[in-house]
């Protein structure tokens, strides 16, 4: 997917310009609220006028002053999942489902209805009326409508901001699925990082309506770590664990984990945060938190007045997070050893 | 109850000039509607102020006008007279009358069904390749069916009421012009007809509950359809 956009848009006091050019098929577009992202979900899809520039998207004019083309939202084929579901009320799920798939062409519907509803779980809704559905539900109808229209390209206007923490990570695997099934390239909208890290591998960075960065998932958390609430996030994909003495035992690569917050599920989710772990020159000898791990530095990075150490245990990288001066006192380079001790508390499972 | 022959064709006749102007009306009532809930155009305010005002006008008032558009001499009876068309003292007439003491009423109810649509379900539907005719018959149509019906019910009972502009335009003439209230006014002018008069008022309450219970059970359906 290639999509470049030079726009102009004023809105009463706020005016967004962004020019940018966006290839790659899962492109994160982060931002505060109020940045602009919404407003320019709107003129790439077309529900909006820009006043001035141009947006192509594969070689095919959508929107240009210059030129006097306006393709219009309907005829654009780029679909979006919006921040609350929007389905249909009057509609069952099986035909808010298709209202899409039958306003696409024969020869643009490459995606069947049977294989996504397969793929989202949505049989045993199909006949049922959207009212009755769980907030998780309703999203992952409003996806599967939203891809059923068969797009080139989907815009995902924070789709996950109205779900709890539990049902956000319960549909996030169901959003990276659907677009690796079906190929279909994203803009995922979003002002959580870790949202960010988990859908997307390339990052355009908007504040108060300009595009000041383009960048990657990681570089933007290491960029955040010092100003963002929670430091740098570590994401743990970690299965099958054993439980011993109200501990969730797992194995991280050739490590082992003991986490309070574990369950008893093939795969799960957790975050850890860089601030959460504290860094030994030593071994401690005795300490009360559960894991211990004997790491190598294998990179260093800057963020404001903190430190960002990358470990490797065994392999696995995690980052922690330290002050300026604690790294100068205790003489921290790459490739020194060190001790990382994590509370078994510090885990918080997202799925 | 008493009810002469004169008396049941007034009946028929305010149904049949109720109804009509209710389903005659309700194209141009969800088409004004709509124009003034999703369209952006300047004047706005001008065919709001043209939609509403029957609504503090006289009925008087508004019979008398469409007598001077309508008659003989007036723009449109002319036109009308070319073509062999008479309006005034016709049952249409007062189908006209009706229609236009009522309009706003409808319009009213529907722009209220309109204005609860979420605009994000429009932009929803638009993304998927709905045109925009394709939005208002799927979307904006099967949504909007609460406030037609509010709106059809208050007009067609408008219409029932109807007498300022009818008397004017239509005249009362019984078997032909003359309507439940018109009627109940000839009665009521003479006192030996007070039980006739009463007869019919009895009528007019009959038809008007009908027409509420008929709303309230059609509402129920639509929120029943809804909760499946």
């Amino acid at each position: 997917m290639k999509l470049h956009i030079d726009v102009e848009k004023k809105l009463g006091a706020f005016s967004l310009q962004v020019k940018a050019d966006i290839s790659g098929e899962k492109t994160g577009i982060f931002g505060d609220s109020g940045s602009g992202k919404s407003t320019l979900v709107h003129l790439i899809s077309g529900l909006m006028q820009p006043d001035k520039g141009e947006i192509i998207l594969n070689e095919q004019c959508l929107f240009s002053t210059h030129q006097k083309i306006n393709i219009s939202a309907a005829q654009r084929r780029i679909a979006i999942v919006f921040q609350q579901p929007m389905l249909f009320p009057h509609l069952s799920v099986k035909a808010n489902l298709l209202y899409g798939f039958k306003r696409c062409h024969t020869e643009n519907r490459l995606i069947k209805p049977d294989a996504l509803i397969d793929l989202l779980k949505l049989q045993p809704l199909l006949l049922r009326g959207v009212e009755h559905l769980s907030g998780g539900e309703k999203q992952r109808v409003a996806l599967g409508r939203a891809v059923l229209a068969n797009p080139r390209l989907l815009l995902m206007d924070e789709p996950l901001s109205a779900l709890d923490d539990t049902l956000r990570f319960q549909i996030i695997p169901y959003l990276r699925s659907v677009s690796e099934e079906f190929r279909i390239p994203y803009l995922f909208i979003s002002h959580s990082m870790t949202e960010m890290q988990l859908m997307t591998d390339h990052i355009l960075e908007i504040e108060n309506g300009r595009c000041i960065d383009e960048t990657t998932p990681e570089q933007l958390a290491r960029d955040r770590m010092a100003k963002s609430q929670k430091g740098y996030l570590n994401l743990l994909h970690l299965s099958s664990p054993r439980h011993e003495n109200g501990l969730y035992i797992y194995t991280w690569g050739r490590n082992t984990l003991f986490i309070s917050a574990g369950q008893q599920t093939e795969k799960s989710l957790f975050e850890l945060s860089s601030r959460e772990i504290i860094l030994f020159k030593k071994h401690p000898e005795a300490i009360s938190a559960r894991n211990l791990l004997e790491c190598r530095v294998a990179e260093m990075f800057e963020s404001d007045e903190r430190v960002g150490v990358v470990l490797s245990a065994n392999g696995e990288k995690i980052v922690a997070e330290i002050v300026r001066q604690a790294a100068d006192e205790l003489n921290i380079n790459t490739g020194a050893t060190l001790f990382a001790a994590i509370k078994a508390s510090s885990f918080r499972r997202l799925a | 109850m008493l009810l002469a022959p004169e008396d049941i064709t007034a009946i028929w006749l305010s149904i049949k000039v109720a109804l009509t102007a209710t389903v005659l009306s309700l194209p141009f009532g969800f088409t004004v509607a709509w124009l003034i809930v999703f369209k952006p155009f300047k004047g706005k305010v001008f065919l709001e102020v043209l939609v509403n005002l029957p609504l503090t006008l006289p009925p008087v008032v508004i019979g008398f006008f469409l007598l001077l558009l309508l008659g003989k001499n007036g723009w449109i009876g002319k036109l009308l007279i070319e073509y062999g068309i008479a309006l005034i003292f016709t049952w249409k007439a007062a189908v006209i009358a009706s229609a236009t003491v009522g309009f706003p009423l409808l319009v009213r109810s529907i722009r209220l069904g309109m204005e609860s649509i979420d605009r994000q379900l429009l932009d929803a539907s638009r993304s998927l390749g709905a045109h925009w005719y394709d939005t208002l018959l799927t979307i904006i149509l099967p949504l909007s069916l609460r406030g037609i019906l509010a709106g059809s019910s208050l007009m067609f009972a408008r219409s029932l009421g109807e007498f300022g502009a009818t008397i004017i335009v239509a005249g009362n003439i019984p078997g032909i012009t003359q309507t439940i209230p018109l009627a109940i006014y000839d009665y009521a002018s003479s006192p030996s007809s007070t039980t006739m008069a009463l007869s019919l008022c009895m009528v007019s309450v009959v038809i008007s509950v009908t027409v509420l219970f008929l709303h309230e059970l059609l509402n129920r359906q639509l929120d029943r359809k809804r909760a499946l």
